[in-house]
């Protein structure tokens, strides 16, 4: 059976729960992304810009320092934060702009929380020459004040919202809102692997990329496929994007690291596996951090990509087939983790993807050393300096 | 009978359309939803919708977004709004619609939600976030328990669309009027005039307009086309405004009779 149906259901999950005025533009969103995927010229496109633009195949690296140093599984680092603008979210960006043109929709808008899907998005609209419109929670915009400003000189207006937690589920609220009001004209480029159906397959497959390119590279280096792979999870489009072409290959483990926060047991944490239940937010039903009255509960991770209440639907999926696991690492852990690889590897990795690395921190000891784990990494650091350097309490 | 069906059959007999008003319960506490509920009634309206406060709320502008966090702030909870409506049903009969996002729902359990609010009073349900093609959950116990589920049909509706929307919705069918949001403003009444006819060929159910309905004026050119004029942000922006000053029923009643006295036919 295809996954995800033709309702776009993941076992239970999924679905397209969405106002009436949006049932005919996913529909139509539906029928032009059915028809690209089986288009060869949209295909070449699509490889023309991910290989001249953006840098594909990014490298699987292996990082020999920091496995001598965890004694255990030998570890390789796809390298996603070597993608222009700095993560994989571009590869997602690409695809639907590209769609969008074909669909004659000259305006787009997104949803950020980190910044990055922003970056990304207003990169392409520039690069394209499409009319773009960011939404961000105000609080995310203090937070990554930088990314604003970058958005900004891409030439995107950066809308601030003030609603709720002021983080990036208010930000989607606003997007769809603002897709709800000028659906006529404008395409919403969703960020992760989350939303209504056609997104949380659409996504995934503009960033399934990342795990054809890993298994390939890993076959030629290693002769064999790994024994795990790991990747952070806040919606999940990096975690879905390396799982997806592996999933038939039953042997190796899958390991997707939410955001622990404080610590599960605090209650400030985005760990949706260990704290939360199937529900409906933002048009799918998924595993969602909920109070008993089925209010959304707020959520904490020092990570703004993480920082959110719901989880991509495949997921939930994967987690109820037991096809993966769930785990999470909490701010400390992340935040060591991001000093680890910066002094072992020379690499600084996103907030976010210091999370997939925790758990290689815990992970690879206990494992042998003819062992591979492949984690992804999938942003850059870059954007996350100043905020370690307050955290550190250092004034820059 | 569901209240719903009697109230429209008995104004469509005496050639009138539905006033449907929208307030959000608990806002700014459900002591006050009733008192506005029975104020509501006096004034004219036939229908009541309580909008059920969800922490996100996708389909509505800021007046109801900022009714919600209020609703919220008061503790106001599904459970706790259907004790308001077993209190009110002993003092109305008027026609109660819920508006709640689904989410609610499927925490308090579609089965038992279903029975809960229908023993308690309540006659339809809008899920404005659960279009019909979601609603298996849904169907069977609100059937059981003699509630409509009513949908959204919208300007970017297909004919389609239309045709299994129209035949899926019970109660009426909840047109809305414009390309958006909630408390968006009407600017196209040549369109909604279109589109009802349009639904019209698809069924008997009585058809609302609402989202964007917002003076007098207003409720008057829709109560020329459609069954029902739904009046919500409208009347949640004076509930906001007076909240608080001891005026708020009173406010609220006189715009409600304003919107009423400019349906009346002729």
């Amino acid at each position: 059976m295809a996954i995800p149906d033709r309702h776009g259901r993941f076992g239970p999950y999924g679905g397209r729960y969405v106002p009436e005025t949006l049932m005919p533009a996913l529909l139509e969103l539906e029928a032009a992304y059915q028809r690209t995927r089986k288009d060869k010229s949209f295909q070449a496109e699509l490889k023309h810009y991910l290989t001249e633009y953006v840098g594909r195949p990014t490298p699987l690296y292996f990082a020999q320092r920091l496995t001598k140093r965890l004694g255990g599984a030998k570890i390789y680092l796809k390298r996603e934060d070597l993608c222009h603008t700095g993560a994989h979210k571009i590869n997602n960006a690409i695809g639907q702009a590209l769609l969008a043109r074909r669909m004659k929709k000259p305006r787009l808008i997104a949803e950020t929380g980190a910044g990055q899907h922003g970056v990304a998005t207003a990169t392409v609209a520039a690069m394209f020459g499409l009319e773009c419109e960011i939404y961000m929670g105000t609080e995310d915009m203090q937070r990554q004040a930088l990314n604003v400003f970058r958005m900004r000189l891409l030439g995107s207006k950066v809308t601030g919202v003030d609603a709720g937690s002021r983080t990036l589920k208010d930000a989607i609220s606003e997007a769809m809102r603002d897709w709800t009001t000028n659906v006529r004209t404008t395409h919403y480029v969703l960020g992760s692997v989350l939303g209504a159906h056609p997104y949380p397959m659409m996504i995934r497959d503009f960033q399934a990329v990342i795990g054809r390119e890993a298994r390939k590279q890993i076959l030629s280096a290693e002769g064999r496929l790994p024994d795990c792979l790991i990747a952070c999870v806040g919606g999940g489009s990096n975690a879905m994007g390396l799982f997806h072409a592996f999933v038939p290959d039953k042997k190796v483990r899958m390991v997707g690291v939410e955001a622990a926060g404080l610590g599960v047991e605090s209650g400030k944490h985005a760990a949706r596996f260990a704290g939360g239940r199937p529900g409906v937010l933002q048009g799918t039903m998924t595993y969602l951090l909920q109070d008993e009255n089925g209010q959304v509960n707020l959520t904490h991770s020092v990570s703004a990509g993480l920082d959110y209440a719901a989880v991509g639907p495949e997921h939930s999926y994967h987690k109820k087939t037991n096809r993966a696991e769930y785990t999470s690492a909490t701010d400390d852990e992340a935040l060591a983790a991001f000093d680890l690889l910066a002094r072992e590897e020379g690499i600084m990795p996103a907030l976010e993807s210091a999370h997939a690395i925790a758990e290689v921190v815990k992970c690879a000891p206990r494992m042998k050393k003819n062992q591979i784990i492949v984690v992804n990494l999938s942003g850059r650091g870059d954007k996350d300096v100043q905020q370690v350097a307050r955290i550190k309490g250092v004034t820059l | 009978m569901n209240r719903l069906d009697q109230t429209f059959g008995r104004l469509k007999a005496k050639g009138e359309k539905a006033l449907i008003t929208y307030i959000m319960a608990g806002d700014p506490s459900l002591q006050d939803t009733e008192q506005l509920v029975l104020e509501l009634e006096r004034a004219g309206a036939d229908i009541i919708e309580l909008g059920v406060p969800f922490s996100d709320p996708i389909a509505d502008g800021p007046v109801i977004q900022q009714a919600a966090e209020r609703g919220l702030q008061s503790g106001t909870s599904l459970r706790r709004i259907l004790e308001s409506v077993t209190r009110l049903r002993d003092m109305t009969q008027i026609p109660i619609v819920l508006m709640a996002y689904y989410n609610n729902i499927h925490a308090f359990g579609e089965a038992d939600f279903c029975s809960k609010a229908a023993a308690a009073g309540v006659d339809g349900l809008i899920v404005p976030d659960m279009p019909p093609d979601e609603a298996g959950p849904l169907r069977e116990p609100a059937a059981a328990a003699g509630l409509h589920l009513i949908f959204l049909l919208a300007p970017t509706s297909t004919a389609s669309r239309r045709a299994y929307v129209a035949k899926e919705s019970g109660g009426f069918v909840y047109y809305v009027s414009i390309t958006g949001i909630t408390g968006a403003k009407l600017n196209d009444m040549a369109g909604v005039r279109d589109n009802v006819a349009k639904i019209r060929k698809h069924t008997k159910t009585p058809v609302a307009v609402g989202f964007g309905v917002a003076t007098p004026e207003d409720a008057a050119r829709v109560a020329e086309t459609a069954d029902g004029v739904i009046v919500g942000s409208a009347i949640v922006r004076r509930v906001g405004e007076h909240g608080q000053d001891g005026r708020l029923v009173h406010e609220v009643g006189s715009f409600v009779r304003s919107l009423k006295a400019a349906m009346q036919p002729g």
